[in-house]
């Protein structure tokens, strides 16, 4: 695999990670991991549509009217996400029912258009293809970890399978019913963005401004 | 020589150009989920009658996380009864019969009088189905198909009453477009249990039953008629209640359920 490829494929997964680096597609990282079963198909559902969203629009980007591309890049994002709505519905219809409209919302999903408009409508179509699943990966690991966080100490499971039996069922753990609710995504992702800052200094962004301490007279 | 990409490009911003890109695109991705919805159609109703079954065996208390849904489902007597009278109807095979199908045909339903249509409910087949279970020869549960609208639109649901005909087994939804994290409160386990036990009608055969705001609390006279309800989702559960006064009265299953008190129609 040449550097480029690889670089696009693996890039987003840590040092260029669409939710911790660039804070996008919180929205649905909230709504959608409080289990790990409903996650993993919204990450596969997310990287799908990444993907063949940037193959389709690096494929006509030499044809496509610069007036038209943002419109032409949702037409065809929108279409990718009801199809797999739709094989959602077909195929994993409990799972569908549980992500509800979440999966519709990829369409809104900064992560997609975000990558269609400033990767693929530049860069060749197998390049854009690799792009589109290593940021599908990067959202996957963020999201996994998420809702194994919250689905273990929130119910004492893994994809509905017992790891810390409850005290209601006679076991130890008392559930933590925070975790089952939205907020507590946010608390996990902001420590995931702490550690991997810590982790990796030159995400940390520059402060905007710095408060100036000013003397009295000066204020007068 | 020019660059051809370039080239290419320039003329890509012509009006004519864009038109045709755009129609296109349109064309390519109109096919694509047009053919994925035709494709996928069948497993989807399949899939949504499996669902409908599972959520009658979840209110009729025969649900078996183990077991085969289609095979649990043959226990499930299933009734043809027709509205008006509150008499089962025998010449309606209720394993075809779709209430929701008839419900658009003209012969086969009736308009509901806009003085009543507290649910939207709009038309109704003349006839329901009724699901029954027994236990020991004698009927434990009598499963009734309930619809109204909510918010958004339309919820649809099954309605458990024990033996009685006036004391609430369970409920369900299997279809609702209600607010997803708010007004979906209709399909959590905690609230469906809250309904258990809870009455319809009073003593003088008033139908009481109400999805109320807030908590229903210790010393509420009417406890036993009330559910709590979710504040930023109240229209979900006047909803609720709205499809419960529409189906209980005279014009729903009001007929059937007396029938069934009095013995007859067992």
């Amino acid at each position: 695999m040449s550097s480029a490829a690889k670089r696009a494929l693996l890039d987003p997964v840590v040092d260029n990670n669409p939710v911790t680096l660039h804070v996008l597609g919180i929205c649905s990282a909230l709504a959608v991991t409080t289990s790990l079963l409903p996650s993993l198909y919204m990450c596969l559902a997310l990287t799908v549509v990444a993907a063949l969203a940037n193959a389709a629009v690096s494929t006509i980007r030499h044809v496509l009217p610069s007036s038209i591309r943002i419109i032409v890049q949702m037409t065809i994002i929108a279409s990718l996400v009801i199809v797999v709505d739709e094989s959602l519905q077909a195929f994993a219809f409990e799972t569908s029912r549980e992500l509800s409209v979440f999966v519709g919302l990829i369409i809104t999903n900064c992560i997609v258009l975000g990558r269609t408009e400033s990767f693929a409508s530049k860069n060749p179509v197998g390049l854009s293809f690799l792009d589109g699943i290593g940021n599908g990966l990067g959202y996957s690991v963020i999201l996994i970890l998420v809702a194994s966080t919250r689905e273990l100490l929130g119910a004492g499971t893994l994809l509905g399978y017992t790891i810390l039996p409850n005290v209601a069922d006679g076991g130890w753990y008392s559930p933590n019913g925070m975790m089952l609710l939205p907020p507590s995504a946010f608390f996990i992702i902001g420590l995931i963005i702490w550690a991997v800052r810590s982790w990796k200094v030159e995400q940390v962004e520059k402060p905007d401004f710095r408060i100036h301490e000013v003397h009295r007279t000066e204020a007068l | 020589m020019s660059d051809p990409v370039k080239d290419m490009g320039a003329k890509t911003e012509t009006i004519a150009r864009t038109l045709l890109v755009a129609f296109l695109v349109s064309l390519v991705c109109s096919s694509l989920v047009a053919s994925a919805a035709v494709l996928l159609k069948p497993r989807q109703v399949a899939n949504a009658l499996l669902d409908m079954r599972r959520n009658i065996l979840a209110v009729a208390g025969l649900l078996d996380p183990e077991g085969d849904v289609n095979e649990l489902y043959e226990s499930i007597e299933s009734h043809v009864v027709d509205l008006e009278t509150g008499a089962y109807v025998e010449d309606i095979d209720p394993g075809t019969f779709d209430p929701l199908e008839a419900a658009k045909d003209p012969e086969r339903s009736v308009a509901v009088p806009a003085g009543i249509d507290v649910a939207r409910v709009g038309r109704r087949a003349k006839q329901a189905l009724v699901y029954l279970v027994r236990q020991d020869g004698e009927v434990s549960r009598i499963i009734l198909p309930v619809s109204g609208y909510g918010l958004w639109s339309t919820m649809y649901g099954f309605l458990a009453l024990k033996a009685d005909g006036n004391t609430v087994a369970d409920i369900t939804f299997y279809a609702h477009g209600e607010t997803p994290g708010l007004g979906d409160f209709i399909v959590k386990p905690a609230w469906r249990a809250l309904w258990r036990d809870k009455r319809l009608f009073d003593e003088s055969g008033d139908l009481k039953i109400e999805v109320i705001k807030g908590r229903v609390l210790a010393h509420d006279p009417l406890a036993d008629y009330h559910v709590d309800g979710v504040s930023g989702a109240t229209l979900t559960g006047n909803g609720v209640t709205k499809m419960m006064q529409y189906w209980l009265g005279d014009h729903g299953y009001g007929p059937y359920l007396r029938n069934l008190q009095r013995g007859e129609s067992p």
